[in-house]
């Protein structure tokens, strides 16, 4: 890529820094240019970020639906998957996709509750009150 | 003379880590090429059975921490590595550092970031600061990627270090021992090693999904996707392809230039100009991906969505296996 050809479009990273990437000068010799950012790749995150959208929008419905639990849809908003979550609230897999179950969460005690309020960045009452 | 940290912008974090720390312990030569190359960071490899964030698992560059490692080891350097179980102990160790003047490595999660955009922050664990000092509670710190420095909080900053998940940095906090003072020679004679390295890892390591035919174990991928996932996942898929090549600490063209940018830098130092000509090809190579990454662009931006378009992003990454598979051989010939 020729420094002259790095593109200069807007991303996301605007209010941020501007990337360093590797051009060729005028020379033909290697330097570094700041790019401001692609349009490939603000239309690649875009589209990354609409699926995202759509997931939390489709977890909500679950929820409202009574197919999943408020931990499914936190999970999803946060951008979790089962092995963050595990991580972050130390519980197993299995169990985190057992209190997906509405019935199952409606039981968890106020203990694990806050450490998937604490988890999700939420309050207990947050977490219990979401209707979907 | 107390010894001042500099930050140096960089296109990736383990680079700019890397060069920003061996530069402050004396090694003035140091570069992001240079540690990038020494370093045997290009690398290609799909693994077929993992996803990441729902999309193909697609890696352009060697394993996080590697880089840092093999680099410093070929020019005689030791990187002292620390991780933690315990929070405390790692905010005290991290304190202490600072204490006594030591710029450190720290791997961080990016989620928690204040400073990154919201619309980078996913749970991405392999994100590598330098912590150079501490002003007001504040920890000053060096993120190769930005223009500027800046700085985090304590309750900020042991979040990011605590950061869950795959490849969670569990406190890591690095740091290169031992840095002696490193001659030309030294360097002319380290630039081989690693070049071999490289081409065995690129042409040799066995399985069909890693080195440069793993990029035609990609293709074969592609050719399938529209069938097996429907137009619209199909697409988010190669958007993701997009996304690790071409996001931010690429240095663009998945690190192709940034390899080529070594061997030029690699040809100076061995007075050996046919490492130019092969740079040229890895300069080759990554005007290709950027040209593929135009094409798949069409594609998930929805202009383009018929089968022959996912055929023809396949035969576009067929034939930058073969580029790059023709370059790694020419530089296993080369008599270094």
């Amino acid at each position: 890529m020729k420094k002259e050809d790095l593109p200069q479009d807007k991303s996301a990273l605007a209010h941020m820094t501007r990337e360093l990437c590797y051009v060729k000068d005028k020379d033909g010799k290697y330097s570094t240019g700041l790019s401001t950012g692609w349009k490939v790749k603000k239309d690649a995150l875009d589209n990354a970020w609409e699926d995202i959208h759509e997931r939390v929008k489709e977890a909500a419905l679950a929820v409202k639906n009574g197919d999943k639990s408020p931990v499914f849809y936190f999970m999803e908003l946060r951008l979790m998957d089962l092995a963050v979550l595990s991580g972050y609230t130390g519980f197993w897999k299995f169990n985190i996709k057992r209190h997906f179950k509405p019935e199952v969460f409606r039981k968890l005690n106020e203990k694990k509750l806050a450490i998937y309020a604490k988890a999700f960045d939420i309050s207990v009452a947050e977490l219990t009150n979401f209707k979907g | 003379m107390e010894k001042q940290f500099k930050h140096i912008q960089s296109a990736h974090c383990e680079n700019g880590v890397a060069t920003s720390l061996l530069k402050y312990h004396g090694m003035d030569f140091m570069s992001e090429p240079l540690v990038f190359g020494l370093g045997n960071g290009i690398f290609y490899l799909h693994i077929p059975f993992l996803q990441i964030s729902g999309g193909p698992a697609i890696s352009y560059r060697s394993m996080p921490g590697w880089i840092f490692s093999r680099a410093s080891k070929l020019l005689g350097v030791k990187v002292n590595r620390k991780k933690f179980s315990n929070e405390k102990e790692a905010y005290d160790y991290l304190n202490k550092q600072i204490e006594i003047g030591n710029p450190v490595g720290c791997q961080v999660g990016v989620f928690n970031l204040p400073y990154f955009p919201p619309e980078y922050r996913f749970h991405f664990n392999a994100h590598n600061i330098v912590v150079y000092g501490k002003e007001n509670g504040q920890y000053l710190v060096s993120d190769p990627v930005m223009e500027i420095v800046t700085t985090l909080s304590e309750e900020d900053m042991l979040k990011v270090r605590f950061a869950k998940g795959a490849l969670a940095p569990r406190g890591h906090v690095y740091y290169p021992e031992n840095v002696k003072d490193v001659s030309r020679e030294q360097i002319a004679q380290a630039i081989p090693k690693a070049i071999k390295r490289t081409t065995f890892e690129m042409l040799s390591l066995p399985g069909p999904m890693v080195g440069a035919k793993g990029i035609h174990y990609t293709a074969n991928h592609i050719r399938k996707w529209r069938d097996k996932l429907g137009p619209r996942k199909a697409a988010l898929y190669l958007g993701q392809i997009v996304r690790m090549q071409e996001e931010i600490g690429t240095g663009g063209g998945g690190f192709r230039f940034l390899y080529a940018a070594f061997l030029e830098e690699a040809s100076n130092y061995t007075n050996n100009d046919q490492l130019l000509k092969i740079s040229d090809e890895f300069t080759k190579a990554g005007d290709l991906w950027r040209a593929s990454a135009v094409h798949m662009g069409r594609i998930y931006k929805g202009r383009l969505n018929e089968q022959k378009d996912f055929e023809e992003s396949a035969n576009m990454l067929d034939e930058i296996s073969e580029v790059e598979r023709a370059a790694f051989k020419s530089l296993r010939k080369l008599k270094l």
